[in-house]
């Protein structure tokens, strides 16, 4: 029971997120109106994204060291796991900008800095299927990671910052911090940010572990 | 001297006074927190997602089972 604890941490600190980002208090805004309650639910995606992509980065320059095949398994469902995230991410922020900027997509920098950060994670998904040798295809795919990481970083958090950009956060547009004057969304942003960051981390164990045991059941067999 | 701040107080006061009109002219669900029935989303989203991490709990538990099944 002892291991359970962040679980149980993470699926608390999203319940409060849950609850409390329904009923808090928030800045009253023209346009957006209600909508910046999606800021606990569609912000947190990204965070959580970007958490597993790190860990991938950790685990495939782990497994350029030591060549050990689980660091591998960790790298790849860490990925597996992030796409998902992003996925939700970029359904939920396709809504919201439907309602609040009158279109599921605009030519705007985040928006296609995030389009080509998951297409460029899809690659990886793809060059890992494309190559049989499993030694060849862990140590090609770790490099090809760890170059694909900054990358994403230049377009969805460096580029969009520079240009004009509809988005909250990036060019020439607040984020949603300035208006939260008392910090009372902060209060539940962050916590909720965090219970998820642990459930998409909880996902990537639950996912390794079943990796793990069909990469032995693999290996075993004559 | 005075003029000056006497003046500028006033053009803070008007940028404060067109502020506040345009926050309060924002249409917000307060009225339906209060009597709209919120509380029923609230719930539903609360056993949506606590049911989910059951679910969750029991494939970790079973993940388990069968790591330990592997072992031997």
């Amino acid at each position: 029971m002892k291991k359970y604890w962040w679980k149980v941490l993470a699926v608390l600190l999203v319940l409060y997120s849950i609850i409390m980002g329904l009923l808090g208090h928030v800045p009253a805004l023209p346009i957006v109106n209600e909508t910046i309650r999606n800021v606990y639910f569609h912000v947190p995606m990204w965070f959580t994204m970007f958490t597993l992509y790190i860990v991938s980065v950790v685990y495939s320059i782990k497994y350029l060291s030591s060549a050990k095949p689980h660091h591998d398994l960790v790298a790849v469902e860490s990925v597996n796991v992030g796409i998902v995230f992003c996925i939700f991410g970029l359904l939920t922020g396709m809504l919201w900008a439907n309602f609040t900027w009158g279109t599921f997509w605009t030519n705007d920098p985040q928006l296609n800095g995030a389009a080509i950060g998951t297409l460029m994670y899809l690659a990886y998904l793809v060059l890992r299927n494309a190559l049989e040798e499993e030694q060849k295809r862990a140590r090609i795919s770790a490099i090809y990671n760890i170059f694909a990481f900054p990358i994403l970083i230049v377009f969805m958090y460096i580029l969009p910052k520079t240009t004009d950009s509809l988005h909250p956060g990036a060019g020439g547009n607040s984020g949603f911090g300035e208006f939260d004057l008392d910090g009372s969304m902060k209060a539940v942003l962050y916590p909720g940010a965090i219970g998820w960051i642990l459930i998409g981390v909880w996902l990537m164990t639950l996912r390794y572990r079943i990796r793990k045991m069909e990469y032995q059941n693999l290996t075993a067999t004559p | 001297m005075k003029k000056t701040i006497l003046s500028l107080l006033l053009v803070i006061n008007g940028l404060m006074c067109s502020f506040a009109q345009s926050s309060a002219g924002v249409e917000m669900a307060t009225g339906l927190r209060s009597s709209g029935k919120i509380y029923v989303v609230v719930a539903v989203l609360v056993v949506l997602f606590a049911g989910l991490a059951v679910y969750l709990f029991t494939i970790d538990r079973k993940v388990s089972r069968v790591e330990k099944q592997q072992e031997r």
